[in-house]
């Protein structure tokens, strides 16, 4: 029989603490499946942040270094400059990207850091208890903003894909979503040419993969799955948006 | 081979880390250190290294701590504001036992203060700085050839503890130029860092380099683990320069900028028939309390001298004979004023 499916070699054998329904299981796949793909697991080094993901060296049989709320960028360009020949990535949920470390991700990327950034969007704070992020769509509600939130005062949700790929030093920028079969294929593929961004040293290459928190958002894993494509994605439109070496 | 030269203070850090192997600088500019800096945004490249001036002060010891976890020696250097902002990484530093070598030349505070010399930043270097209670080394040079030799001395002990290590001195130290013996650097057995970040290959034991510790009983042992290395530390290289103290009645205190004022005012006082001597810690942790512990046993008095209302004084009060007196004199930082060696030597006498 041939075997169809099976665990990615740079992922361990253990139980995920994550939430059912929740995306970081699927991204965490999606990027082994990379690491494998491209036989860098020895030449690799994670940088973890703080949020849901922090447990990161727990999943990835890698070598890991963890880095302040925010700071993953930073800590990244270091170890990159101290080691050119590796291949370093670090991973970031929304708070931890685009509110504290919003200085580190648009420093790094406009060096040029030869990085790859998996940017995990779920519009909200997940660990701390599903407060308001900068990614927060308008509306909605929080435990921080509990009448939804008002773009008046506190501003709209920030496109960082976007964002990012107005800036010289960027590589490669785009948005993904692991929502469906098909989402899932692309964001593999996008997820696979972030990768080989740094493989092939053509800079600074950055993925957001928008992604539930089924915990959070006060959903069953069906309705934020759901939620993903009818709400996120209007919003947060999937696609590349910077591509420079047409990888 | 050794050679001669005239350098500023803040040089001499500079070529001291060059020569100590230090390829990787991250920073931030700030007065009075931006020498450091600007010299080895010259050098570094050349030598195959890197120099990146990062977009801020907590980006930059973030770059210190993910070089370090690599496995290289590399620095970072700000004054006050800056240290402020590095704070959140030392603490994760520390937090996850690496090695790395921040430079702190002090300036005037609390805020954006002033450039003028000041020991006010004794506390926070000291006490560890930023949060969860733990220690860092403080090494205080005196003149610009210390500043070479500790800058080296703390690469060393750095790698050697896997304990953050800084170099605390104040703009006078940084900004003046004295001639100097530039010693290639001392052989030291150091242990290799196995633990460092290098992509696991096949067949390796995974390494990761982390501060959070969730597991049972994890942060005790940590805290515990530590508290035994820096009591260890303590007692391996605690450094200190004694001038004089073998009859003193009286005992100056000071370190840094100031002690070499205080130094000229223990001579006019032993000129004078009085017979005081000075005491200047070079490691402010660990601080050298044995040799205060002596000294209190056979003198009658100290005179702790700062640029500061007094944050030394709580160390050397916390190391001494409990019935000997520690009399303190400051001159918190002013627009430009050290106090004169006439002025010290009035307070010896005053006190004698
Ligand atoms: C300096 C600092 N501030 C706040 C926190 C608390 N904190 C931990 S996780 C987190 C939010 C993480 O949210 P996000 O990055 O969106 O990741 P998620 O948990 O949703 O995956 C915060 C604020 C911290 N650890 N450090
Ligand atoms: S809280 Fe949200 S982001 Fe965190 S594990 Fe649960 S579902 Fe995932």
């Amino acid at each position: 029989m041939k075997q169809v499916f099976a665990r990615p070699e740079s992922l361990k054998d253990v139980q995920t603490h994550f939430c059912p329904g929740c995306h970081h299981g699927a991204a965490h796949r999606l990027v082994a499946e990379a690491m494998d793909e491209f036989g860098i697991r020895g030449e690799t080094i994670g940088v973890a942040s703080v949020g849901c993901s922090v447990f990161l060296y727990g999943y990835f049989d890698i070598d890991v270094i963890e880095a302040p709320h925010g700071r993953a960028p930073a800590v990244a360009t270091g170890a990159k400059r101290a080691r050119p020949d590796r291949i370093i990535f670090t991973y970031q949920g929304d708070g931890d990207l685009a509110a504290i470390g919003t200085s580190e991700i648009i420093h790094a990327a406009n060096r040029g850091e030869d990085i790859t950034v998996i940017f995990v969007n779920n519009t909200t704070y997940g660990m701390t208890g599903g407060q308001m992020a900068p990614t927060t769509m308008v509306g909605q509600k929080t435990s921080t903003s509990p009448y939804g939130r008002d773009h008046s005062k506190d501003g709209y949700p920030i496109r960082m894909a976007e964002l990012l790929a107005q800036l010289e030093g960027v590589g490669f920028s785009a948005r993904v979503a692991v929502n469906n079969p098909k989402n899932i294929m692309q964001a593999k593929k996008v997820i696979k040419t972030a990768f080989r961004y740094q493989t092939e040293k053509k800079g600074f290459s950055f993925v957001e993969v928008l992604a539930a928190c089924p915990t959070n958002w006060g959903m069953t894993s069906l309705a934020a799955n759901q939620r993903v494509g009818d709400e996120m994605i209007p919003y947060f439109p999937l696609g590349v948006q910077r591509n420079t070496a047409n990888l | 081979m050794s050679s001669k030269l005239f350098v500023k203070g803040n040089e001499a850090v500079a070529m001291a880390a060059v020569e100590a192997g230090c390829r990787y600088y991250f920073g931030y500019p700030i007065t009075p250190q931006s020498d450091i800096p600007e010299y080895l945004s010259r050098e570094l490249p050349r030598l195959g290294g890197e120099f990146i001036q990062a977009e801020s002060e907590v980006a930059a010891i973030n770059m210190l701590l993910g070089a370090s976890a690599a496995g290289v020696r590399c620095m970072t250097s700000s004054s006050g504001p800056g240290i402020s902002l590095k704070q959140e990484g030392i603490s994760y530093m520390a937090g996850s036992e690496l090695p790395g070598v921040i430079v702190d030349i002090m300036r005037q505070g609390p805020g954006l203060g002033g450039i003028d010399a000041s020991q006010a930043d004794y506390w926070q270097a000291t006490r560890g700085g930023g949060h969860g209670g733990y220690r860092i080394i403080v090494l205080a040079p005196n003149s610009v050839q210390e500043m070479y030799d500790l800058t080296m001395l703390a690469f060393d002990l750095s790698d050697l503890y896997r304990i953050p290590a800084m170099v605390l001195a104040d703009s006078v130290i940084g900004q003046m130029k004295e001639s100097i013996v530039a010693n290639p650097r001392p052989v030291v057995d150091l242990p290799v860092k196995d633990w460092a970040v290098r992509g696991r290959q096949e067949g390796e034991a995974q390494r990761v380099v982390k501060s959070l510790k969730l597991g049972d009983g994890e942060m005790e042992a940590f805290h515990w683990k530590m508290h035994a290395r820096y009591q260890e530390l303590a007692e391996q290289e605690c450094r200190w320069e004694e001038v004089g103290t073998a009859d003193a009645e009286l005992v100056v205190t000071a370190f840094g900028s100031v002690a070499r004022i205080a130094r000229t005012a223990v001579a006019m006082a032993r000129e004078a028939g009085l017979r005081v001597g000075l005491l200047r810690p070079v490691t402010l942790f660990p601080f050298p309390r044995q040799a205060f512990l002596d000294l209190s046993r056979t003198c009658k008095r100290f005179l702790d001298i700062e640029l500061s209302t007094g944050q030394m004084i709580e160390d050397v009060r916390l190391s001494v004979a409990r019935d000997v007196e520690v009399d303190f004199y400051g001159r918190p930082p002013g627009a430009g004023s050290l106090p004169t060696p006439e002025e010290l030597f009035e307070q010896i006498r005053k006190r004698y």
